[in-house]
C-alpha cells in the first residue's frame, strides 16, 4: 500500500508526484462516494477536525466542511473575526487551546505566508494549509490538476496558461508546482506589473499578450483580480484590465480550437471573465467545485492515516 | 514461506459449478437477485459466478463490485493504510436479494464493512454470503456464509490465497501459505 510521504499538507512544493497520484486515485473513489444515494462514509468517525480560518473564505471552507462531514469527522469551526485573536492572543496560543480540546487535525487559512509551516514545527496534529497569504493553496492546485486529468485523461504534456494576477496569487504558485510535477507545460500571462520579477526562474513561459497565450494553450486557468491584496495601483483601471486581459466567448470562439476554461473562484464577472465565457461549454468551473470536495476528502483521509 | 495447494483448477471448477447450482436452487430465475463481489479479490469470484450462471441459465445476472475500504473499522489501527479500489454498482439494490461474494471468509470484518457499504445503494430484501473458502474458528464477529466452497482449518499465522488466471496466475487454484522460521 502506498502512503503519503508527508504528515501535513503545507504546500505542493513539499509533496512528490507519487503523493499527487495517490491523492488523485483516492479522490476518484471519493468522487464515486459523492455520486451515491448516501454520500457518506464512516472513515473518520473517531477524528475531530478544526477549521481555523484567520481570513475570509466561502468556497474553500464550505468544501472542507462538507468533505469532513462526508467522512463522518467531528467538525469545529473557528473564524478570527469573532474570536480571542481580536483580544491579542497569539496564533500558537489560539491553536494550542483548540488542540487542548483533543482535536486531531487543523485546516488553516492565514494571511501570513508560512503560518502553517510555523505551526507544524510546534504541534502534533496534522495540518492542512487552506491558503497562506500569497504563498500556497495546495488543495486548490490539486483540484485544478485533478479536473484537467478528468477532462483529458492525464496532465502530462498539456499546455496550461495561468492568466491574471500572478503576483498576489497563491493559486498560481501551487498550480505551477503541481502542473510541473505532473509533466505539464506552464505559461503565465498578465500585465507586467502583476508578474513576479523572478517568475521565469520557476521554469514557466511568460506571455504578456492574452490572445497569444490562448492560442498556445490547451487549458486556461483564469485568476481573480485580488483588489483586497493590492496596496497600490498595478494597472490604470479595472476597465482597462478587462480590455487587455478579459476573456469573452467571442474571443474563445475565434480561436478555432477547443480550449478548457478554469477559474478558482469567486469570478469577477465582466472583469477577468465575461458571463458568456464563464457559462460556456469551454468552462469546467463547476466541475472544479465538485472535484474540490473529493480532493479534500482524499487529502484528509490520507493524512488521517499518518498519526504522530 | 511454504505454500500448499489445497484446491486445484479441476476441483475449483467443480466447486464453482456446485455453488452456482445451490444459488439457482434458492434464486430460481434471479429476477430479483443481484451479485456483489467484494473488492479486491471477491470481484474475480463474482465474475466467475456470473459467467457460470450465464452458461447455465442463458442470462446475465446483474453483477457489481463493492469496495469496503472507507467502511472498515481498522482505519488508523493498521501498520499501513489500505488502498481503496473502484466500486461499480450500476443498479439499485432496493428490495433486491443480494448475494455478497468473496474469496475467503476469515475474521468477518470485511463482510461487516460490506454490509455497511451496501446500504448506500438501498435496502435489500435480504443478503446472503457466498465464499470459496471458510476459514474455521477465526471469526471476530458473528458472521457466517450461506454458501461455502470449502471449509479450511487453518492457523492465525497462515494465509489462504485464491489465484485466478484473470489475474495473470498460471492457473486457477487455492493455496495455503505457512510462515517458516528462516
Amino acid at each position: 500500500m502506498q502512503e503519503l510521504s508527508v504528515r501535513h499538507l503545507l504546500g505542493i512544493k513539499d509533496i512528490t508526484p507519487q503523493d499527487i497520484q495517490l491523492i488523485f486515485e483516492t479522490a476518484d473513489n471519493f468522487k464515486d462516494v459523492l455520486n451515491r444515494p448516501i454520500k457518506k462514509v464512516p472513515s473518520l468517525r473517531d477524528i475531530t477536525i478544526a477549521n481555523v480560518f484567520f481570513e475570509n473564505s466561502t468556497r474553500t471552507r464550505l468544501s472542507f466542511e462538507l468533505a469532513e462531514k462526508r467522512l463522518s469527522a467531528d467538525v469545529i469551526n473557528f473564524s478570527s473575526s469573532s474570536s480571542s485573536v481580536k483580544k491579542g492572543e497569539t496564533l500558537l496560543d489560539t491553536v494550542n487551546n483548540i488542540l487542548a480540546m483533543k482535536v486531531d487535525m487543523i485546516v488553516m487559512r492565514h494571511s501570513s505566508p508560512g503560518a502553517p509551516h510555523f505551526l507544524s514545527r510546534h504541534i502534533n496534529a496534522n495540518i492542512v494549509n487552506a491558503g497562506d497569504g500569497t504563498h500556497e493553496h495546495p488543495t486548490q492546485a490539486l483540484l485544478d490538476t485533478f479536473s484537467i486529468r478528468e477532462k483529458y485523461g492525464e496532465v502530462a504534456g498539456k499546455k496550461v496558461v495561468i492568466i491574471g494576477d500572478i503576483l498576489h496569487s497563491r493559486v498560481a504558485l501551487s498550480n505551477i508546482f503541481a502542473l510541473q510535477k505532473l509533466g505539464a507545460e506552464v505559461m503565465v500571462c498578465g500585465p507586467i506589473t502583476l508578474l513576479p520579477k523572478y517568475i521565469k526562474e520557476l521554469g514557466v513561459k511568460v506571455e504578456l499578450d492574452v490572445r497569444r497565450a490562448l492560442e498556445w494553450c490547451d487549458v486556461a486557468n483564469v485568476l481573480r483580480i485580488q483588489l483586497e491584496r493590492q496596496q497600490m495601483k498595478y494597472f490604470p483601471s479595472l476597465r482597462e484590465y478587462t480590455l487587455y486581459y478579459g476573456i469573452d466567448k467571442k474571443m474563445l470562439d475565434s480561436l478555432d480550437k477547443e480550449i478548457t476554461l478554469m477559474h478558482p473562484g469567486p469570478i469577477n464577472r465582466g472583469v477577468e471573465l465575461s458571463s458568456d465565457a464563464a457559462d460556456s461549454h469551454h468552462s469546467i468551473i463547476l466541475n472544479q467545485v465538485e472535484n474540490g470536495v473529493a480532493i479534500r476528502m482524499a487529502v484528509l483521509y490520507l493524512l488521517a492515516s499518518k498519526t504522530a | 514461506m511454504q505454500k500448499r495447494l489445497i484446491v486445484n483448477q479441476q476441483l475449483l471448477d467443480i466447486m464453482v459449478m456446485r455453488l452456482c447450482h445451490q444459488l439457482i436452487e434458492n434464486h430460481g430465475d434471479f429476477s430479483d437477485s443481484v451479485i456483489l463481489g467484494l473488492q479486491p479479490r471477491g470481484k474475480y469470484v463474482a465474475e466467475r459466478i456470473q459467467t457460470t450462471l450465464a452458461t447455465i441459465l442463458g442470462k446475465q445476472i446483474p453483477t457489481g463490485y463493492l469496495d469496503t475500504t472507507f467502511h472498515r473499522d481498522d482505519f488508523r489501527r493498521r501498520e499501513t493504510p489500505l488502498t481503496a479500489n473502484a466500486t461499480k454498482v450500476d443498479f439499485l439494490i432496493e428490495g433486491k436479494k443480494v448475494i455478497l461474494v468473496d474469496d475467503v471468509l476469515y475474521t468477518g470484518r470485511s463482510v461487516r464493512a460490506a454490509l455497511d457499504a451496501m446500504i448506500a445503494y438501498g435496502r435489500p430484501a435480504n443478503v446472503e454470503l457466498l465464499v470459496l473458502i471458510d476459514r474455521l474458528y477465526t471469526r471476530h464477529l458473528p458472521i457466517e456464509a450461506t454458501y461455502v466452497g470449502r471449509q479450511v482449518n487453518s492457523l492465525q499465522s497462515q494465509r489462504v490465497l485464491v489465484d485466478w488466471q484473470a489475474q495473470q496466475a498460471p492457473e486457477d487454484a487455492i493455496w495455503l501459505f505457512t510462515k517458516t522460521e528462516d
